[in-house]
């Protein structure tokens, strides 16, 4: 189906906390334009914007792709951050590696991965230490 | 509950989104830690915190939610407004605590 779709690309900054979210924000217009429910592009925007906080707060930036087929809507997030030790563990609510300053702006709960999932209709991550994440996640629309 | 009536509940000064005060918002979530937000699905919600920074509005923005309400007598800067401007997200202030703030709205009728 590769004709029929849709594709996006952004650069995560990972200097400035304060512009987290922009490409979200942007993903969620550009999906609400295409006509894509607005419960799906609701998941959707949380999942990106968890994955675009955990890229500034842990890996100094990278890079989210979404690609919109007739069936779902794919996130691709990829960091060279410090990878994740243990991603059983990661996926737990309120296990959490960020520091008090992360945690002073209102995130580093451990909620962030978990959040993903729950929003999402298949999820993969794939982490080495040292080397960097790549997570897949899928929203499906017709559901 | 009108958001007009919720600035009369708890009053509030409304920084941005005059033009919204006609909104209905049929429930309420209270909280200073964004993920916890992010974890909690309503429709037509309003936001009641006493942290500041743009990722509050970007946290009401993913969430679909039509309002925030800083509360404390925390007032956000330019940058902030500006984003919730942009997002058509109405912010108001209070100086009341957030104890205080959840208890009238909820005494009011707006549930959870």
């Amino acid at each position: 189906m590769a004709d029929n779709s849709y594709k996006l690309h952004f650069d995560i900054d990972g200097e400035d906390f304060s512009v987290a979210g922009e490409a979200s924000s942007n993903i969620k217009k550009v999906l609400s334009k295409l006509g894509v429910a607005p419960d799906v592009v609701r998941k959707v925007a949380v999942a990106t914007y968890e994955g675009e906080i955990n890229m500034v707060i842990h890996a100094d930036g990278g890079t989210i792709d979404v690609e919109v087929t007739p069936e779902c809507i794919k996130i691709l997030l990829k960091d060279r951050g410090p990878g994740i030790a243990s991603v059983d563990q990661a996926m737990q609510e309120g296990y959490s590696t960020a520091s008090d300053e992360v945690r002073n702006l209102g995130f580093g709960a451990g909620m962030g991965l978990p959040n993903m999932r729950k929003y999402t209709d298949y999820m993969n991550v794939d982490s080495v230490v040292g080397v960097g994440t790549t997570i897949e996640m899928h929203v499906n629309i017709n559901k | 509950m009108k958001l007009k009536d919720i600035i009369n509940v708890i009053d509030a000064k409304v920084l941005c989104g005059e033009h919204l005060l006609e909104t209905e918002v049929l429930s309420a979530y209270a909280c200073d830690l964004m993920s916890d937000v992010l974890a909690f699905v309503e429709n037509q919600c309003m936001l009641l915190t006493g942290l500041v920074n743009p990722q509050v509005v970007r946290t009401a923005e993913m969430m679909d939610m039509k309002a925030i309400v800083f509360v404390r007598g925390k007032e956000p800067d330019d940058e902030v407004l500006q984003l919730a401007k942009d997002a058509g997200i109405a912010v108001m202030a209070t100086d009341l605590p957030m104890y205080i703030s959840c208890g009238k709205l909820y005494g009011e009728g707006l549930k959870w």
